[in-house]
């Protein structure tokens, strides 16, 4: 798109061709008034309040694209009368009850009522009862709601759940004489206001979603609130620290709310989360697992030495990816110093995986991040139960099927109907495990540039194409004459008439094995309507891949998706940090006699859940940073404080010496394309026109590439039986999440309906799980937003050992029985 | 309108008093010493304590058994009053005292009731930090935290706390209707209907 000039209020800007003038003018810090228009989500003109004059035309801000040289107004006399009168409109049988309101003053219609002056009432209208409603985590009070449908919007558009929409109020209508007498907009925005209220999509008792909590978050009025946060304090009572979330890889801006403790008691505590909900989307972990701090911990210093004894002892450290960068330095200048072996096996495969990526790609990192995804309209995702390894990644592919016209491709042994359900112009496909290989080798066959590409590789895809004849029934218009007999002369005439004739024809399609071997049906069909104007391409990949048998190959295939096609390739850090771990430390695969293990069980184990030998700070009680999907380093403050030990202080005993944990911010090794900026100096904002200014984007390096060759995929390696999935329910991603009063729950073996049903089980039930690796006796759950016959086995409960199910790859055979 | 409540100023009988001017130059101030050394000055204070002394006109105010009256505006220990109709406490815990409050003595807990409506948990002044500024009670949207008028405040320690029960009106104290409506800070200004401009209503 072009850059263009437009003028609004006698000031010249500069913006994109296309770009909603209200976007372009807060862009450049123009005040245009507007409640119902949320960043990345498309218009929904419920309030009606950007009202602007365009080329002497009024039109709304929201909705109307920038044209170049066009003369835009915000203030008419015209639009004036139509926003006093639309405040107006909203305080119609509004509650005055402000004072135990949630929003306390943070309230979009307190601001807007003060801002168009509205000191008089002249409109009025019965209102009929408006019962308050406890949808589960959400509270709603639609006595409040002043229906702008951001919480419906937000759903749709980036999330995905589509769980929100507007429902009849079951109102009267009101005096006709307004028509005469209210300015043209605020009647009509009143009178679709008076109509309607929110509901439920399905069901009528409970919220059916992933439970992200995003509709409370971007609700102007308190009508949409956790039901957990009811009540307990004021907006201005409480303290915003920025922070980083932890709990996955994408690194989403949070802000903690917090306040004193109670009356006695004045230390810190986290009341809940905001986020900036114009460019940051939260999921329900980064909502509602706050509270996971390692609480009332002082300096034990018997525990301390013998920490210290046993890092003398040790010739090993075992760690997982829920760690800063800097301390994941302390850890790699430790190993450099002692020699310890650093275990960290998620974060091994997942460095791994990239390095094999980039011999063939030639670049350090992948290309794409979640941006890309969200910008792009054709959006393919292999190899991640998204909505729960990386539930942003998910929101960017539902936004970019809802704002850009996108369509897309799910691919995932575990079927999803939440994802399934996001769009129609998706196809979600089920194939058998241990074939993603042939997936990779499908999306180089449909869009890799077969000029380009290694002539064995084009070669071994021609042998999967054959051509048959198949048969079609197409309908085609056949021209018949009739005898008809005239009514009134009673004579015969002869018609011509066209009917339709369902005809059958021969034709030779070319066929696809791939698509075969996938099972996908009517595939052709949907690519064929689905890629007309299509231009950009996003390839998503996950967590499968790193520990996939064949995950070597998996790595050259998708690094060659991106050499030779448009895709571009997006790869899942698998935990919070695994991107960041994977370029700081040189990990290990094989561990020692004797091991000291940060947050992973160890013979001498330092712990952020308290259960430890040692107490180390939970993340909301650090500061640091953080390296995302967006391969960007994030800032993280401390938003608890923390009386106990933390691993520098180990590390500085040791002789690995530093004043505070943020001093390595600026030692980050430049190799690995970090920056070395000190802690202090990293900004942590959103600008107005929702760029970006966190941290900074890691450098992305240029190497050297050697050969092409793939492997060909082995068609019977396919899993198929009873089978299991490691992977987590939405919401808990590991033990800090689990820690959180809110994202409390039990591990065990998830099922979905289906299964339960065909298992002959009821939700509850203690079932052994037993594998070729080990066997486990845990109860049985239901999880209605899976499909289909695989179970998954979470890692987020720490009584739950379910990793010993498992041979590395995520999915395994297993047999499920009922404990007699 | 009884004394305390007349708030017109100079409607009261005022006079200005004789005061003499200071002595600007040494000399001056050399003859001020030398008068009020040598003249009858004291013995006129004197005899004026020994007069009323004999007439019984005496202003002493006899504290403890005696106490002054208080003016409306006088800013005491708080109450919390109830809502005259049901006897139900008036505070609804919107925080609006504990945030204004300069000196940081008042916080407050809320949570949601089982009438799902906001309740004040826990409520705490302390009356060691507390300067009496009268913000709280004007801020109070429901005049439901007020100044009392008991101003003796004899702790054994420093730092001496009142909890939400020790504010509230007793319920013997309500019943009896001895609950007052407090006219002082943050009190409906008289005449404030006339100023409010009227919402239609379509019932």
């Amino acid at each position: 798109m072009s850059e263009i000039t437009i003028t609004i209020d006698n000031q010249e800007i500069k913006t994109k061709e296309g770009e909603y003038i209200l976007n372009a003018a807060r862009a450049n810090g123009i005040f245009i008034p507007a409640i119902c228009y949320l960043t990345r989500c498309s218009p929904t003109l419920a309030c009606r309040l950007c009202l602007v004059e365009a080329d002497g035309k009024q039109v709304y801000a929201c909705n109307a694209k920038s044209k170049e040289g066009m003369q835009v107004t915000t203030s008419t006399q015209n639009i004036e009368s139509e926003k006093r009168s639309i405040m107006e409109v909203y305080n119609v049988n509004h509650p005055l009850q402000c004072g135990v309101c949630d929003q306390s003053g943070e309230c979009e219609l307190q601001n807007y009522t003060l801002e168009v002056e509205v000191d008089s009432q002249n409109y009025a209208v019965p209102d009929v009862e408006r019962k308050v409603l406890d949808w589960g985590h959400i509270h709603y009070d639609p006595a409040l709601c002043i229906v702008c449908e951001r919480c419906s919007t937000v759903c749709k558009d980036m999330i995905g759940d589509n769980s929100l929409k507007t429902v009849p109020r079951g109102s009267e209508g009101f005096n006709t004489d307004y028509k005469e007498s209210m300015p043209k907009d605020a009647y009509a925005m009143w009178n679709k206001l008076n109509k309607s209220i929110i509901g439920l999509t399905s069901g009528e008792q409970m919220l059916d979603c992933t439970a992200c909590g995003e509709c409370s978050a971007v609700c102007p009025v308190g009508a949409l609130t956790s039901t957990d946060f009811m009540y307990k304090t004021n907006a201005w009572e409480q303290k915003q620290i920025p922070a980083t979330c932890s709990h996955c890889s994408a690194g989403c801006q949070i802000q903690y709310d917090v306040k004193h403790t109670d009356i006695e008691n004045s230390d810190d505590k986290i009341y809940g989360v905001k986020n900036e909900w114009n460019y940051v989307s939260l999921c329900g972990a980064g909502r509602y697992g706050y509270d996971f701090e390692n609480a009332g911990v002082s300096k034990d210093e018997s525990a301390f030495n013998s920490a210290i004894e046993a890092f003398k002892k040790a010739d090993t450290i075992k760690f997982n990816s829920i760690i800063t960068n800097e301390e994941a330095l302390i850890l790699q200048r430790l190993k450099k110093k002692f020699g310890y072996k650093l275990i960290n096996e998620e974060a091994r495969s997942y460095g791994n995986f990239l390095n094999e990526y980039k011999k063939i790609s030639g670049t350090s990192l992948y290309s794409g991040d979640l941006n890309t995804i969200r910008d792009s309209n054709f959006v393919v995702s292999v190899g991640t139960i998204i909505k729960s390894d990386n539930p942003n990644a998910r929101f960017a592919f539902n936004n970019s099927m809802t704002m850009n016209k996108g369509a897309g491709l799910y691919f995932h042994p575990v079927a999803d109907p939440v994802v399934s359900a996001m769009s129609k112009n998706m196809k979600a496909i089920t194939h058998a495990p241990l074939q993603e290989e042939v997936v990779l080798y499908l999306i180089l066959d449909l869009f890799a540039n077969k000029e380009e590409l290694p002539k064995e590789i084009v070669d071994y895809l021609a042998t999967f194409h054959s051509t048959k004849t198949i048969t079609v029934s197409e309908t085609i218009k056949e021209q018949v004459i009739e005898m008809v007999v005239d009514a009134e002369s009673g004579e015969e005439k002869e018609v011509k008439k066209m009917v339709p004739k369902k005809v059958s024809k021969e034709v030779e399609v070319d066929d696809n094995r791939l698509v075969e071997i996938l099972k996908i049906d009517a595939f052709d069909e949907f690519m064929e309507k689905q890629l007309k104007k299509k231009d950009t391409f996003s390839l998503i990949v996950g967590e499968d891949f790193y520990t996939h048998p064949n995950s070597r190959n998996l790595a050259r295939l998708v690094a060659l998706i991106e050499k030779y096609s448009d895709f571009s390739v997006t790869i899942i850090p698998p935990r919070s940090n695994s991107l960041g771990v994977s370029l700081i430390c040189d990990l290990d695969s094989e561990a020692g006699a004797y091991a000291v293990g940060y947050n992973e069980v160890a013979d001498f184990t330092l712990c952020a859940l308290g259960e430890g030998d040692l107490d180390m700070p939970a993340f909301n009680q650090q500061e640091g940073t953080l390296t995302s999907i967006n391969k960007r380093v994030n800032p993280t403050n401390a938003a608890l404080s923390y009386g106990g030990y933390t691993l520098n202080d180990l590390a500085s005993a040791l002789g690995v010496e530093s004043d505070l944990t943020i001093d390595y911010t600026s030692q980050l090794p430049t190799a690995g394309g970090f920056k070395s900026t000190a802690f202090d100096d990293l900004s942590d904002h959103f600008t107005n026109a929702g760029e970006e200014v966190r941290g900074y984007a890691l450098n992305v390096k240029k190497n050297k590439t050697s050969n092409e060759s793939v492997e060909p995929f082995n068609e019977d390696e396919a899993l198929a039986g009873e089978l299991i999935y490691y992977a987590n329910p939405v919401k808990n991603f590991s033990k800090f999440s689990q820690k959180a009063h809110q994202l409390n729950a039990k591990g065990g073996v998830f099922v979905s309906v289906a299964r339960l049903e065909s298992l002959g089980l009821k939700e509850g039930d203690r079932v052994t799980v037993e594998t070729s690796t080990s066997k486990l006796t845990t109860s049985l759950y239901v999880d209605n937003q899976i499909d289909g016959d695989i179970a998954y086995l979470p890692n987020f409960d720490t009584k739950l050992n379910s990793e010993v199910l498992f041979n590395g790859y995520r999915f395994n055979n297993a047999l499920i029985a009922k404990v007699i | 309108m009884s004394v305390e409540n007349n708030r017109n100023v100079g409607q009261q009988d005022y006079y200005m008093v004789d005061i003499e001017d200071y002595p600007e130059s040494n000399w001056d101030q050399f003859k001020q010493v030398v008068k009020r050394t040598f003249s009858t000055e004291l013995f006129v204070g004197l005899w004026v304590v020994l007069r009323e002394m004999l007439k019984f006109n005496i202003h002493t105010v006899k504290y403890p058994e005696e106490k002054l009256p208080l003016g409306p505006r006088y800013r005491a220990i708080h109450e919390m009053l109830r809502l005259m109709e049901s006897g139900t406490e008036r505070c609804i815990g919107c925080g609006l005292c504990e945030k204004i409050c300069i000196s940081d003595c008042i916080r407050m807990e809320t949570k949601i009731d089982e009438n799902s409506r906001k309740e004040v948990s826990e409520y705490s002044i302390n009356f060691g930090r507390c300067i009496f500024c009268g913000y709280c009670a004007e801020v109070c949207p429901e005049l439901a935290i007020v100044h009392g008028g008991r101003y003796e405040n004899v702790s054994e320690q420093r730092a001496h706390y009142s909890m939400f029960d020790d504010l509230l009106t007793p319920m013997d104290t309500f019943k009896a209707g001895q609950q007052k409506e407090f006219p002082g800070f943050g009190a409906i200004i008289p005449g404030s209907d006339e100023s409010v401009k009227k919402t239609p209503l379509a019932y």
